[in-house]
């Protein structure tokens, strides 16, 4: 094969030339070339290696069902692996690598495996790597993945900007060839607000290269007008290299739209990609046909390409695929085909028709009627063709062969929904389901065979919907197409007998493969796909699914229509990872939440951490602390002996009002509420309607109607749903409403034995223990009226503590505040890490003990469950024999034997002398942390008759850390356990 | 699975708005008996064909919804708030 640039012709400009690289070789070509047409322009025929043989391959076809010619374009970030040549769009400076091969593309260590094939026949991966099943790990996967090397990912960031875009139309007109411009136009002038999308970065689809003409106009002149028309209509979208991907519920469909993939690098403030989707009224499918191979032996080898890609090539392009091409047809495409080629001047040497009887109405030096191509030569590319026809075999030379085999039509998103495609023995062809509600397709895709049925039918489909939708208009009219070449009668063909046939291009599999799968019970089409991977490719069988399933009913002895299809899904193309992310990365992959005293914080020197959506501040070192234990350690002390302040703001916190909302909250916890009185907060249990636990947290009542609940951070967004749930489904007579205000409180604890003397310079009110005894809730005065808080006298410590929240905005101030006047009291900011150490030296729980199997009396809150409510929720699976056995694990303290020893959380309990098994399991180590104030690591845990084993020596065990300690079991309240502190 | 849910709230939402809980199923009388909590704690129909759930209007106007969608062809042929669904089932 020697392919070459023509002298003339095609839509490419010819007076600008672009520099781009193929495996590091310099080479050039033009606007308008896409990185295929610019190769075979060079000359260059190998493209590619094949998945499995490594054998040689060239570009098949023209546009996005190319098999071979995948390449990694871009580098770094930008490098894009299995890319197809066909539609990538040359640009100066695009670099483009072939892939599948090693050392290089000439000289492929991996074509050895040509030889092996009789080994690597069908269902060889099932049968080779079976057993031994150790096998796997070591040996076979490492083998199967480097041996399946397609493309390989970058490990670099991209660089680049994706989006995501909603779109509303009246019409959707997937296509923009002959049938889609004819039905764009028709509704276009008809007033509906229409968007025409085309996957190429030219509209006109087959007029860009069809050699008929319209009205007297060539065809790639008329497609220009209505383009032209089509532009002056302000309610028609044109969307270019936007491929619609998919079908799906609710007339939405998905778009891939590659806004910058034809430059180097995207314009400015345009992303790389955007993901549309496209919400439509009604949708016209008219995606046209997809030009099918011929199976015959040696029909892999590079010079061997559809006939319409040869045609577009010479024609859109300007590129001559050989010096001496052939045609190969079942129809009279093959005519067609060689008529076209002529035309642009192109030196045509045979006509091979499989059909006998149909006299070609061109001129060709051989022509055979009834003939075959039974074999093929060259060394790495076409160099001559054998036909076997009734007089016996030919065997000339020939560089190209064109190759027309019946016409599939592209009708992939009317299936996307569920629909089974209809065999057609008309069209030798699948055609889309009927009755698809708000769907039609038209043109080629439709079955249409002609430009004139392709331009009447995308009307007159337009002028249905349009009047569908209400609006008034007509179909479009357009002249008289000459030369327009029907397909004639299709002679089935499946397949020539012979030497190696390839069905799957891609996924190298064979006439052979799809014999031996029938013959080893394979035969279901879904089950002969998986066992021969025909179809399993990154083309997903464009070319090759019909030629299967046509083979597989010829092996069967049944038509077509008795094998069916596979199952067609979304998506149409690949769709880049980058693009169905949108802007979601780095940063941007989700919200960033800040408290409101994030500032105050950072002031503090804080090291924050990461919870869900939130950043919180962790701990505040100071000078001289090298290790965050040292701050910690401090902080704890200093609530313990004096004071400190921590950033609570990120509790959920919602306010509940109405004349119910009393009601409301009995019914929610699990504990009584109905009696809280005003100005009083309580600890509330929530459980699920399995028994467990689901949060926890203080509610208070600041008003008769008027509650103030806290959630735990992690389920703020969880318990709002659920109270939601309950009022509105469960419970709809109560009067209540709610509404979360997380986000409008900042909130504050100040814990220690001079917090209320701290927080007395800045609240206006009297703050005695008579006064605001624990438990109190009461809205405070601030800066002698300047402002309003909540005050809560809870603790989470175990120490005299408060809680004050005010309103966002003044959060830093106030803390700025209380710091200034705890100064003489010795107070310091406290983080998470020491908030968490308290609550574990007061044995207060957290999610890490309410961890979705654990009871209210599992974790010491038995006597909180009402027995006189009728009802909350959780109560009515609570008597359930698992939920009241007594060797339930339950809450229990464990500190170390030896002081100087530590364990971790997760740690195992076993009885002291017991050997580690999990019979012998009796809990685990649930919360752990340093105490400075008991002087060792302390721990919560569950455990089997926990708060019954108080001072019994177990040991903590845990084989991951390699640490075995002995340890005791006591109290989880290991600080001032009469709670005198917490009542000063 | 439906792409577009009318809310009767708001209108034609996208499904990301919403948060399925699962099958519309009646909350028992307190009295109901260890059975009748069993199996509404527990026991759910995958039925193939209509099917009513709760869905939450989460990124939209918060309120609890009632989805009728038939499993197999995915058309969703009714959206009802789930507090007057209550009341009907009540009255
Ligand atoms: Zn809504």
């Amino acid at each position: 094969m020697t392919a070459y640039r023509l002298g003339q012709g095609g839509r490419i400009d010819r007076s600008r030339t672009l520099g781009f690289t193929f495996d590091g070789t310099a080479l050039s070509g033009h606007p308008g070339d896409t990185l295929a047409s610019a190769l075979l322009a060079n000359n260059r025929l190998l493209v590619g290696r094949s998945f499995k043989y490594h054998r040689p391959r060239g570009v098949v076809a023209a546009g996005a069902a190319e098999p071979n010619a995948l390449v990694t374009v871009g580098s770094a970030g930008r490098r894009e692996p299995n890319s197809r040549a066909t539609m990538v769009e040359l640009h100066d400076g695009l670099r483009a690598e072939s892939q599948n091969r090693w050392p290089s593309l000439n000289w492929d260590v991996g074509a050895l495996n040509g030889f092996l094939s009789p080994f690597l026949s069908a269902g060889f991966y099932y049968k080779t790597f079976m057993w031994p099943a150790s096998f796997w790990e070591k040996l076979y996967e490492p083998f199967i993945r480097r041996a399946a090397g397609l493309g390989r990912a970058s490990y670099h960031a991209d660089p680049d900007r994706y989006e995501k875009v909603w779109a509303h139309c009246d019409l959707l007109v997937v296509g923009a060839g002959p049938t889609g411009l004819a039905a764009a136009l028709t509704a276009g002038r008809a007033g509906a607000e229409v968007i025409l999308a085309d996957e190429a970065s030219e509209p006109g689809g087959s007029l860009l290269f069809d050699s008929a003409s319209v009205d007297g106009q060539p065809a790639g002149q008329f497609a220009t007008q209505i383009l032209a028309e089509l532009a002056t209509l302000p309610n028609v979208r044109l969307m270019t290299r936007t491929t619609v991907f998919g079908w799906f519920d609710d007339m939405v469909f998905g778009a891939a739209e590659r806004v910058s993939r034809h430059v180097s690098q995207p314009l400015p403030g345009q992303p790389q990609e955007r993901l549309w989707r496209i919400v439509a009224k009604r949708a016209i499918l008219a995606t046209g046909a997809e030009q099918r191979p011929l199976v015959f032996p040696g029909n892999d080898r590079p010079g061997v390409m559809l006939a319409d890609a040869a045609v577009s090539y010479a024609r859109r392009f300007g590129v001559g695929v050989g010096r001496k091409v052939a045609v190969f047809a079942n129809s009279d495409a093959g005519a067609r085909t060689a008529a076209s080629l002529q035309a642009a001047g192109i030196n045509v040497v045979a006509l091979v028709d499989a059909r006998v009887g149909h006299p070609a109405a061109v001129t060709v030096p051989r022509i055979f009627s009834g003939g075959v191509v039974s074999g093929t030569s060259g060394s790495r590319a076409l160099g001559a063709i054998t036909v076997r026809h009734a007089g016996g075999e030919d065997r000339f030379e020939a560089d190209a062969l064109a190759m027309a085999g019946g016409y599939s039509p592209r009708i992939h998103l009317a299936c996307h929904r569920g629909g089974k495609p209809r065999w057609s023995d008309a069209h030798q062809a699948f055609l889309a389901p009927e009755g698809l509600a708000g769907l039609t397709l038209a043109g080629s895709a439709a079955g249409a065979r002609t430009l004139g049925e392709c331009l009447s039918q995308g009307a007159a489909e337009a002028a249905a919907v349009v009047a569908d939708l209400g609006h008034t208009g007509t179909a479009a009219q357009f002249g008289a197409v000459d030369g327009d070449v029907p397909e004639g009668s299709v002679r089935a063909l499946w397949h020539v007998p012979g030497g190696k046939a390839f069905v799957d291009f891609q996924n190298d599999v064979t006439v052979k493969d799809l014999g031996l799968a029938v013959r080893e019970g394979f035969s279901d089409v879904e089950l002969a796909k998986r066992y021969t991977t025909t179809g399993m490719a990154t083309d997903q069988g464009k070319l090759s699914n019909v030629n299967a399933i046509g083979i597989l009913a010829e092996a069967r002895g049944v038509s077509p229509a008795e094998v069916g299809t596979t199952t067609f899904r979304p998506f149409y193309t690949p769709v880049s990872f980058g693009a169905l992310t949108g802007s979601s990365t780095g940063h941007h992959f989700q919200p960033v939440r800040r408290s409101p005293l994030h500032g105050w914080a950072e002031k503090h020197n804080a090291v924050f951490v990461e919870t869900g959506l939130w950043v919180r501040s962790s701990w505040f070192p100071r000078q001289g602390e090298t290790h965050w234990r040292q701050s910690v350690d401090r902080e704890v002390k200093t609530v313990r002996e004096a004071a400190g302040l921590c950033d609570v703001s990120t509790l959920g916190k919602i306010e509940i009002f109405g004349a119910d909302a009393a009601e409301f909250l009995n019914r929610v916890y699990c504990n009584a509420f109905a009696k809280l009185p005003v100005g009083k907060a309580r600890y509330g249990l929530m459980l699920r309607e399995d028994g467990m636990i689901y949060d926890d947290g203080t509610t208070s009542r600041l008003d008769e109607n008027h509650f103030f609940m806290t959630t735990t951070t992690a389920l703020a967004a969880g318990v709002m749903n659920h109270l939601e749930f309950c009022a509105q489904t469960l419970w709809p007579d109560l009067d209540v409403r709610m509404a979360s205000s997380t986000d409008q409180w900042a909130q504050m604890a100040i814990a220690g034995p001079l917090s209320r003397a701290i927080l007395q310079v800045i609240v206006d009110e009297d703050l005695s223990d008579e006064n605001v005894p624990f438990l109190a809730a009461k809205t405070v005065s601030l800066f002698g009226g300047q402002l309003e808080g909540r005050l809560y006298r809870i603790s989470f410590s175990g120490e005299l503590a408060y809680e004050l929240g005010v309103p966002a905005g003044f959060g830093e101030a106030v803390a700025d505040a209380l710091m200034e006047a705890g100064e003489p009291h010795g107070i310091c900011a406290y983080g998470a890490e020491a908030l968490g150490v308290l609550r574990i030296e007061k044995g207060h729980v957290t999610h890490a003990e309410i961890n979705g199997t654990v009871t209210a009396e599992d974790l010491g809150f038995g006597r909180m469950v009402s027995q006189k409510k009728v009802d909350f929720i959780g109560k009515h699976m609570l008597e359930r024999e698992g939920l009241v056995d007594a060797e339930r694990p339950r809450l229990v303290g464990v500190k170390p034997l030896n002081p100087e020893q530590s364990f971790r959380t997760g740690a195992h309990i076993l009885a002291k002398g017991a050997e580690a098994t999990l019979e012998n399991d009796q809990g685990y180590v649930t919360s752990s942390a340093f105490s400075p104030h008991v002087g060792s690591t302390i721990g919560l845990a569950l455990v089997t008759r926990g708060p019954d084993r108080h001072g019994e020596e177990v040991v903590i065990w845990n084989a991951l850390a390699g640490e075995t300690v002995p340890g005791v079991l006591c109290d989880p309240n290991f600080v001032d356990p009469s709670n005198e502190k917490l009542h000063a | 699975m439906a792409s577009l849910i009318r809310c009767p709230h708001c209108g034609a939402r996208p499904k990301e708005e919403f948060t399925i809980r699962g099958a519309a199923v009646t909350r028992p009388q307190p009295d109901a008996g260890e059975d009748a909590w069993y199996a509404y704690v527990y026991l759910r129909d995958n039925p193939m064909g209509p099917f009513d759930e709760y869905w939450h209007h989460t990124s939209g106007c918060r309120r609890w919804l009632v989805v009728s969608r038939d499993t197999r062809t995915h058309e969703t042929y009714g959206v009802r708030d789930a507090a007057a669904v209550a009341g009907e089932s009540r009255s």
